[in-house]
């Protein structure tokens, strides 16, 4: 068998129901056999929205995306794809073509250093060198992706590799001796947090993307309902909890809620699972929640005391950790602290100026309502982000797919297609900004020829409104080059693309216009929301503040 | 935090790629690497790194979590916080101007002349940083012209069951 046929074979094996890409002259032999079509194959119009749709495919379904590109240029425009789904943790497999092996070093023609790029933004990646070991190649990198802290596999791939022949075997099972993920929780480290769990007064449990990736939504719930805790999330932790629930928090940190902020700054325990106190959430990390002891849950020790001091470190899967943890707890008396809460609740809601204009929040409200809060949202990166986030309650996991990490603008559009190929039956909405949406604007085309129908809901303000926001409140409302100069006509660049499009000017014309959106079911719709243009990101915690010396949103 | 001097000994997998893997995880984070040695061990599929890196303990044990993230790395121990014993191959090319009193010194050092020349001597010597320390300072008078240093490399003291 040849590389390129032991690559699909391996891909059969591997399950892989897409792969999404672009060919070029380093690829030509693997395309060859793709020409078969065992493979269902999306040829996109950029690699960048190739590894994206890879990503938004694996958040959506929980498998592992693939993506494929070319070498040299094919690969560097892979680049942001992968560094998005390394920092976000999301399982791919990226398959790049590299230049005949003999002239690997040479400056060939279209020749990049492609492992030597992606190595810091790939949890491991492969050269292969010689056909026979290919097999062995591909199953380890779907094991290294899906499997602890999931992450992005390169797979460098020369042209002369993919024509060598040899007999094809994929092994079954293959050992890594460097590599084992620790999944059950230390037996000890558990009994010891339910004890801290049990004497706590102020107890909140703050959940993060981990949650999502270990498949432990429920077992998330349980150990709330069961202790009565409430629950804040991260970004990347929305609907690893239903924002629904009375216990939900919803979002903390720089753009969360005025009431999770200040439970976790009050706290006197901070149940942290499958989340790394990042920057964005915890504000001024000399200042975040003094009173609180830290019970840690993660699957990667270097994540654990990397930004604040964890008192009960648990390493291993969260949601092997929490169905442990569940057989320790007992109902906590938080009378007071849900008192507390309450009263935060109703003084700070999250709310807007909800008057006759058109505002941004009112839009993705109406999306939230109109889907019934069960279709998949993806985001763009700014305040689009941060309003879908705020105003659309996530209910279950894998329904929010956002760039939290790496914050990656034109994310948005193309890991909608991935989600869509993934889930055809759900209805997918990319909020997204007039910015980001043109990043990654050609693969409107993907879309249309794919009848994938996306509805892209621009939120479009003429801005590249986060930045703005950050100009009109730090830099005396000088605003260099954020003005986007009004743009183009959206629903023209809708139509040529034979995609659909609508424009809103009022607040009358949103419902039917998502309605109408929502009925589509062969076409890639883009609604062009003409939303005020300097509405804000609020509440919100400025730069070097502690998180609760919030700014705005004041009801 | 106090910074100090720490001594890391990793084993890793042999292949192609891993020094960068190593070196790169240490540049990422703005680590400064102080000296490094690297050679297979007596199985050809594993290698030794010893790494002499400077840092507070809180950097310390973020670096050797990331080491022992790396797929390749087997195994990551900070030599410095065992009983261990560290040797430095040291290569001094030194004046020859007096060299009755390089010679004795040499002597008292159990060192060795490698080289002789008309005008400088090669002298080799092997040892601790201490050791290595205390002959530069002896030579620095006659003048040095060159110093090559293989960077360190550790080892855990045997620890012998005690039969009394």
């Amino acid at each position: 068998m040849t590389g390129a046929e032991i690559v699909v074979e391996a891909l059969k094996r591997e399950k892989v129901e897409v792969v999404f890409g672009i060919l070029g002259g380093a690829l030509l032999p693997l395309f060859d056999v793709l020409y078969k079509k065992e493979l269902k194959f999306i040829l996109t119009r950029h690699e960048q929205a190739a590894a994206h749709m890879a990503d938004g495919y694996a958040r959506a379904t929980g498998k592992v995306g693939v993506c494929l590109a070319t070498s040299g240029p094919g690969a560097t425009n892979l680049v942001t794809g992968i560094a998005t789904a390394y920092m976000d943790s999301i399982p791919l497999v990226a398959i790049t073509g590299q230049v005949a092996t003999p002239l690997i070093g040479n400056d060939a023609f279209q020749e990049a250093d492609t492992t030597g790029i992606t190595r810091p933004i790939t949890k491991y990646n492969y050269l292969v060198k010689d056909v026979k070991d290919l097999a062995r190649t591909i199953k380890e990198a779907f094991y290294l992706a899906s499997s602890g802290r999931p992450g992005p596999i390169l797979i460098d791939l020369p042209v002369d590799v993919q024509r060598g022949e040899t007999k094809y075997h994929y092994p079954e099972e293959i050992k890594i001796r460097t590599y084992k993920p620790t999944i059950a929780g230390h037996p000890l480290q558990i009994e010891k947090a339910a004890a801290l769990i049990k004497k706590s007064k102020q107890p909140v449990i703050y959940a993060g993307g981990g949650v999502i990736l270990s498949g432990g939504a429920d077992q998330l719930e349980k150990l709330a309902e069961i202790t009565r805790i409430p629950v804040t999330m991260t970004l990347l932790g929305l609907g690893g909890f239903s924002g629904e629930h009375s216990l939900s928090l919803g979002m903390l940190g720089m753009h969360g809620t005025r009431y999770a902020n200040y439970a976790v700054m009050e706290s006197d325990l901070i149940i942290a699972v499958g989340a790394r106190f990042d920057d964005r959430v915890t504000g001024k990390i000399e200042t975040f929640a003094p009173n609180a002891k830290i019970i840690h849950i993660d699957i990667d020790p270097s994540a654990i005391s990397k930004n604040v001091k964890v008192d009960i470190p648990i390493v291993g899967d969260a949601r092997s950790i929490l169905e442990e943890l569940i057989k320790e707890v007992k109902p906590l008396s938080l009378e007071n602290w849900h008192k507390k809460i309450k009263e935060w609740k109703t003084k700070y809601p999250v709310t807007y100026q909800d008057d006759d204009k058109l505002r941004p929040q009112y839009v993705v409200e109406q999306i939230y309502h109109l889907t019934k809060g069960k279709a998949i949202i993806t985001t763009e990166v700014g305040q689009n982000q941060m309003w879908a986030a705020q105003f659309y309650r996530y209910n279950r996991p894998r329904t929010f797919l956002s760039s939290g990490g790496l914050g990656t603008m034109g994310y948005g559009f193309p890991a909608a297609i991935g989600a869509q190929v993934g889930c055809p039956k759900s209805i997918v909405f990319d909020i997204a900004g007039d910015g980001s949406f043109q990043m990654n604007i050609q693969e409107l085309t993907t879309a249309v020829l794919n009848h994938i129908p996306v509805k892209i809901a621009i939120l479009n303000n003429g801005y590249l409104g986060m930045v703005r926001q950050w100009q009109e409140l730090f830099y005396g409302k000088r605003y260099s080059y954020t003005d986007l100069g009004g743009g183009p006509d959206f629903v023209k660049v809708a139509e040529a693309f034979g995609a659909k499009g609508i424009r809103v000017n009022k607040k009358s014309e949103v419902k039917p216009a998502i309605e109408k959106a929502i009925e589509e079911k062969k076409l890639p719709v883009v609604i062009d929301f003409r939303v005020e243009p300097e509405e804000n990101v609020f509440p919100m915690v400025p730069a070097g503040a502690s998180l609760n010396q919030m700014i705005g949103g004041l009801a | 935090m106090e910074e100090k001097k720490h001594i890391i000994s990793v084993t890793v997998e042999n292949r192609f790629g891993v020094l960068a893997r190593v070196a790169g995880l240490f540049s990422a984070r703005g680590f400064n690497i102080d000296s490094l040695s690297v050679a297979e061990t007596e199985d050809p599929t594993v290698s030794q790194m010893t790494i002499g890196v400077k840092g507070n303990e809180r950097i310390l044990e973020q670096i050797i979590k990331q080491l022992n993230k790396l797929i390749d790395v087997i195994k990551v121990q900070d030599l410095t916080s065992f009983d261990h014993l560290e040797r430095e191959l040291i290569l001094i090319r030194v004046n020859a101007t007096n060299r009755a009193n390089i010679m004795k010194i040499v002597e008292i050092f159990g060192s060795q002349v490698i080289d002789v020349g008309q005008k400088s001597v090669v002298i080799e010597l092997i040892g601790d940083s201490h050791r290595i320390q205390m002959m530069l300072k002896l030579l620095r008078p006659f003048g040095i012209k060159e110093i090559i240093r293989t960077g360190k490399v550790g080892i855990r003291k045997t620890r012998e069951k005690n039969n009394g």
